[in-house]
């Protein structure tokens, strides 16, 4: 008896004494941080992807309560919605951005582009890439590694074993910019959401003579100008032998698809065409 | 250039050596088998039984929680589990029982190498976890040492006795002199050769040299580990005995009784477990010669090899941390 | 016999060309001569589409203080400047030159007898050296005139000819020492005056006893240089280890040999600074070893820059239908190409061409720990903790690792019994730590 006596008093003094040290070393060695940021983590995501430029949503957080406005600050996961819970809790006003989403700038799949050599290393995008040009007869096309599909930290983009081109999922894609940053082509792009996620895009990045261009890959852009001459909106800038349009000037007319004689560029989530003369009208739902 | 025959590009070099992992783990088998042929003569059947379970075992749950748990390609015939699988029998008696046996694989290859990683990220030696998962679960069965020679047909029913390590311990603890207990041991010759008691793998310092010598030759190992560690223990138990004869045994019982040339030249040594750097290898050797003998001498077991490489094994990333090799041109701060 | 200490390779030797004698390949019928034919600043077109050039020509000037000059290598027409892809398949600028004849400029000597022009001073050897192109031929391709302006505060005490040619299957150099000796120790003897040192040294493999014996006969009638031959071990070539082997100095980590008071030119270099002081004739051709096991015809080819790699291959007999790789340099540092046709540049030292069975990687597994990378490592560095670290892309930590101090010579990946592609990821690591410095600095 006594010596459970014992026990359970020496125990209890040993476990006050250090939840006592405890209290006191947390008070000696306390930081002292604005308890806003820690309000404004709480609205935060949490997904600490680095989308919005900082290392982690704390460190986003802590901008946010450090600087005057949100003019800068944007965090694309939680978006526009996100912004204005941030403002909220901050009492400042909330700026609105154009909601975004990461485009593949290329459709040299297998048929379209030829292999010309066996790559055998390190199977990454950023390893191919400091070693030569690509196993393709393209030297700007998609290496098709997964770079991109391993940046991504919500399972938004993969590859598509047959095409060896990537593909992204709309819905789950919220513009963090990780694809952006991790291809080292600079074949993705995040261009303006439209509604039902409707896309016209020059599906080629490359920067060759238009002839080289044809031969490297049956889909590429050739410089040509056709789709600049039509395009009623003053969307579409040709530089390098490479067209490129402007998704906030595109009003989605889709005549520049009807005239590019490669096909190029590609219409998506559009319904299909009325008239089907033309063997240039190419009507794709779908990548590639 | 023909249309069928892509030319292949990679990353410079374009030429490597021959060597491989499965060329290493092989070698090792090889620098093994002197050690298993004197087991084979000394324990006869018990031997056989103990090193055929202990790889068919390590093999078989390499295979199974590589291909069935962690859904990995396995790469069964890189030799590594069969290692393991013989290294463990190495440190257990001929006449452990045969479940026995495969539960220390299932630990040794299990818990101490595939839920660590697999091949290359385990911090312990498997075997050795094997063996001290062993002998803390059944300490009567792992310490009940088969007499050499007399043991040869037979296996779970085989004449047991003590090893001399254990004879020293217990007769030191009743007071004997190590003068008189030294004619209990077998002759120096003897044991050099192996006819005493013990594991499978440790008896025989003769056996265990030719390996050792084998593997430096083939450049498996360098002499770093083992010499440091064997070194270290002739110095601690060669001062103990020049204060006092009566009470500690002299060098030359400590190298040839035990698991410690087992333990230095094959367990030490697991490339995986040990240092990367010679300096590093050194400091590592010494901590197991030093723990060997402290536990030797003072401790509750009377032998400590295990431990202290297992001790060691967990110190081995502080090491690399702080010991690393000495660079090309390196600038040093004080001009 | 000296040698460097720390790391080293032998991969096998495969000198199979070593017996041939220099043979000067035909001129091709177009040329494609990149702008960036040296380490530094691309060189400036100075002829336009359409121009007739001659050759020997400047077609190209030096657009910096680390460029070099670029001159033509063929007689003809400018057909066109314009990116062309080269050995990597990236497209760079290059003029592309249509062949007619072979003029060649009047004042170049193309005669073979050996001329040894005295009167030259320091700096009019700089000057021409530096007009007449001269870059690094061992393979580097650094401007040869930044080489030999000291910077001030530094002194050059001892010149280095580096005859090593550790890489396998090369023998260009070999059969320059052989063929050119004399024309070589003179090209010696203007760079120690241009430095300026008394002593040369000549650093010869002993794997050449021929070329030893023939230029120790030769230096006797040159006083202040010397032939030491060294043991061989790869990458007993690489500046810093021959270096190390001779005079016993350790350049400093991210320092330069100039630090340690030596210069290092390639006998190559050499070869090339005489024919220009001597022979007024600028680089634009150079000795390329082809070479392979399954080859017809394995040779040491003198060929203009900008010829095709495909009219190399042709002339010692086609490609074989074993091939799996063919490379632009030696096995331990080379590339590995796409294609055949780009062009020849000052910095190919030789084409491997490799079977097919010989160019696989193996299987890659889990690093064993064994250490074997770090006993290889010439530069003390620790490969298997630099490939993880890359593979986690912490650069930062890579930077501190001392990355940067990596030659790259590939002994790591060479001896890794895991088959880890090593030096993959140090490569990565290497540009990702450059560009992290690169935003600092700004």
């Amino acid at each position: 008896m006594n010596t459970i006596v014992i026990t359970i008093i020496s125990l209890s003094l040993i476990g006050v004494l250090a939840g006592v040290i405890l209290f006191l070393i947390a008070q000696k060695f306390k930081v002292f941080e604005d308890p806003r940021i820690d309000d404004v983590e709480a609205v935060l995501p949490g997904a600490n992807c680095g989308g919005c430029g900082y290392p982690g949503c704390r460190n986003f957080a802590d901008s946010c309560v450090r600087s005057e406005n949100l003019d800068s600050l944007f965090c694309p996961v939680g978006g526009n919605d996100g912004m204005v819970k941030v403002a909220a809790v901050l009492g400042r006003a909330a700026v609105a951005k154009e909601p975004t989403v990461a485009v593949v700038r290329c459709s040299g799949n297998p048929d379209h582009r030829m292999r010309t050599a066996r790559y055998d290393s390190a199977p990454t995008c950023e390893i191919a890439s400091g070693l030569f040009a690509g196993d393709t007869a393209c030297s700007y096309g998609c290496l098709g590694l997964g770079d991109c599909e391993a940046a991504c930290d919500f399972d938004a983009i993969h590859m598509n074993p047959v095409t060896l081109l990537p593909e992204v999922i709309d819905e789950k894609c919220n513009s963090c910019g990780a694809c952006v940053r991790a291809c080292p082509k600079k074949i993705i792009e995040l261009r303006k959401r439209n509604k039902k996620d409707r896309k016209i895009f020059v599906s080629c990045v490359n920067q060759d003579k238009g002839a080289t261009a044809r031969k490297a890959c049956s889909v590429a852009c050739i410089g040509c100008k056709a789709c600049q001459k039509v395009c009623e909106y003053d969307a579409i800038t040709i530089e390098n032998f490479l067209a490129y349009i402007d998704p906030v000037k595109c009003r989605l007319c889709r005549k520049c698809v009807e005239v590019c004689p490669t096909g190029s560029i590609l219409e998506i989530n559009f319904p299909p065409r009325k008239t089907a003369e033309s063997e240039l009208c190419l009507t794709e739902i779908s990548p590639n | 250039m023909s249309a069928t025959n892509l030319l292949t590009v990679s990353h410079s070099p374009h030429e490597y050596t021959s060597e491989s992992v499965q060329k290493i783990m092989y070698r090792v088998l090889i620098a093994m088998l002197p050690a298993f042929a004197v087991s084979l003569i000394f324990f006869g059947l018990g031997a056989l039984i103990v090193t055929a379970v202990a790889v068919v075992s390590c093999m078989l749950f390499e295979y199974l929680i590589a291909r069935f748990l962690l859904k990995i390609k396995p790469s069964l015939w890189d030799g590594s589990a069969a290692v393991t699988g013989v290294l463990l029998a190495f440190n257990v008696p001929s006449n452990l029982p045969v479940w026995m046996i495969v539960v220390g694989s299932l630990v040794a290859i299990g818990v101490a190498k595939m839920s660590f990683g697999g091949l290359g990220k385990n911090p312990f030696n498997p075997a050795l976890a094997g063996r001290v998962f062993l002998l803390i679960s059944f300490p009567v069965q792992m310490t009940s040492w088969p007499k050499a020679v007399e043991s040869r047909f037979a296996y779970l029913d085989a004449t047991t006795g003590a090893t001399p390590l254990g004879i020293l311990k217990e007769g030191l603890k009743n007071g004997q002199p190590v003068s008189d207990l030294m004619k209990d041991l077998p002759e120096y010759s003897q044991m050099f050769l192996g006819n005493m008691s013990g594991s499978l793998g440790e008896i025989s310092a003769l056996a265990l040299l030719i390996g050792g010598l084998y593997l430096i030759w083939k450049k498996v190992i360098t002499w770093h580990i083992p010499v440091s560690i064997l070194g270290t223990v002739v110095l601690f138990t060669g001062l103990l005995w020049l204060i006092n004869p009566d009470q500690y045994a002299d060098p030359l019982f400590h190298l040839l009784a035990g698991g410690i040339m087992l333990g230095a030249i094959f367990m030490a040594t697991d490339m995986v477990t040990s240092p990367m750097t010679p300096a590093g290898q050194i400091i590592f050797g010494i901590g197991i010669g030093f723990i060997t003998c402290l536990i030797r001498i003072f401790g509750a077991y009377p032998e400590g090899v295990s431990f202290a490489i297992l001790i060691m094994n967990a110190l081995v990333p502080l090491i690399d941390k702080y010991v690393k090799p000495k660079r090309f041109g390196e600038v040093r701060k004080n001009g | 016999m000296k040698a460097f200490r720390k790391g080293g390779v032998h991969p096998a030797e495969n000198k199979i060309s070593t017996g041939s004698s220099i043979l000067d390949l035909p001129v091709p019928g177009l040329v494609t001569v990149h702008l960036s034919q040296h380490l530094g600043v691309p060189a400036q077109p100075v002829v336009d589409k359409g121009d007739s050039v001659r050759t020997g020509q400047l077609i190209a000037k030096s657009a910096g203080f680390v460029s070099a000059n670029i001159h033509s290598p063929v007689s003809g027409t400018v057909q066109k400047i314009e990116p062309v892809p080269d050995i990597t398949g990236y497209p760079k600028m290059a003029i592309v030159i249509e062949v007619k004849g072979d003029e060649w400029v009047e004042t170049i000597d193309r005669t073979d007898t050996i001329v040894r022009p005295d009167k030259l001073s320091r700096e009019e050897i700089i000057a021409r050296i530096s007009e007449m192109g001269i870059v690094g031929m061992g393979g580097a391709t650094f401007p040869s005139h930044v080489k030999v302006s000291v910077p001030k505060g530094k002194k050059a005490e001892i010149l280095i000819i580096n005859g090593v040619e550790c890489e396998p299957y090369l023998t260009s150099d070999h059969r320059l020492m052989l063929e050119k000796g004399e024309e070589i120790l003179i090209g010696a003897g203007f760079l120690m005056r241009a430095l300026p040192v008394d002593q040369a040294v000549i650093g010869i493999e002993k794997n050449k006893p021929d070329a030893i014996e023939h230029l120790r006969k030769l230096s006797s009638g040159y006083p202040g240089i010397r032939v030491e031959p060294l043991k061989v071990k790869y990458p007993q070539g690489g500046e810093k280890q021959l270096i190390k082997a001779i005079t016993g100095r350790e350049v400093p980590s991210g320092g330069l040999p100039i630090d340690v008071g030596a210069v290092v030119h390639n006998v190559g270099t050499a070869f090339a600074v005489y024919e220009a002081i001597a022979k007024n004739k600028p680089l634009f051709e150079r000795v390329v070893t082809v070479t392979g096991k399954s080859l017809a015809k394995n040779a040491n080819f003198k060929v203009r820059i900008g010829t095709p790699i495909s009219s190399l291959i042709d002339a010692a007999g086609g490609l074989p239908d074993d091939t799996g790789k063919v490379i632009s340099g030696g096995p331990m540092m080379g590339r590995a190409l796409p294609g055949l046709n780009a062009p020849v540049t000052k910095g190919t030292s030789g084409i491997v061409v490799m079977k097919a069975n010989e160019s696989v990687r193996k299987t890659v597994m889990n690093c064993i720990r064994c250490a074997r990378c770090a006993s290889a490592c010439p530069m003390g560095l620790e490969p298997y903790f630099l490939m993880s670290l890359g593979d986690a892309r912490r650069w930062e930590e890579m930077e501190t690792a001392r990355a940067l101090d990596c030659m790259e010579c590939g002994s790591c990946s060479f001896t890794c019994p895991s088959n880890r592609p090593l030096l993959d990821y140090i490569r990565i690591g290497k540009t990702n730590v450059n560009r992290i410095l690169k935003a600092r600095k700004s």
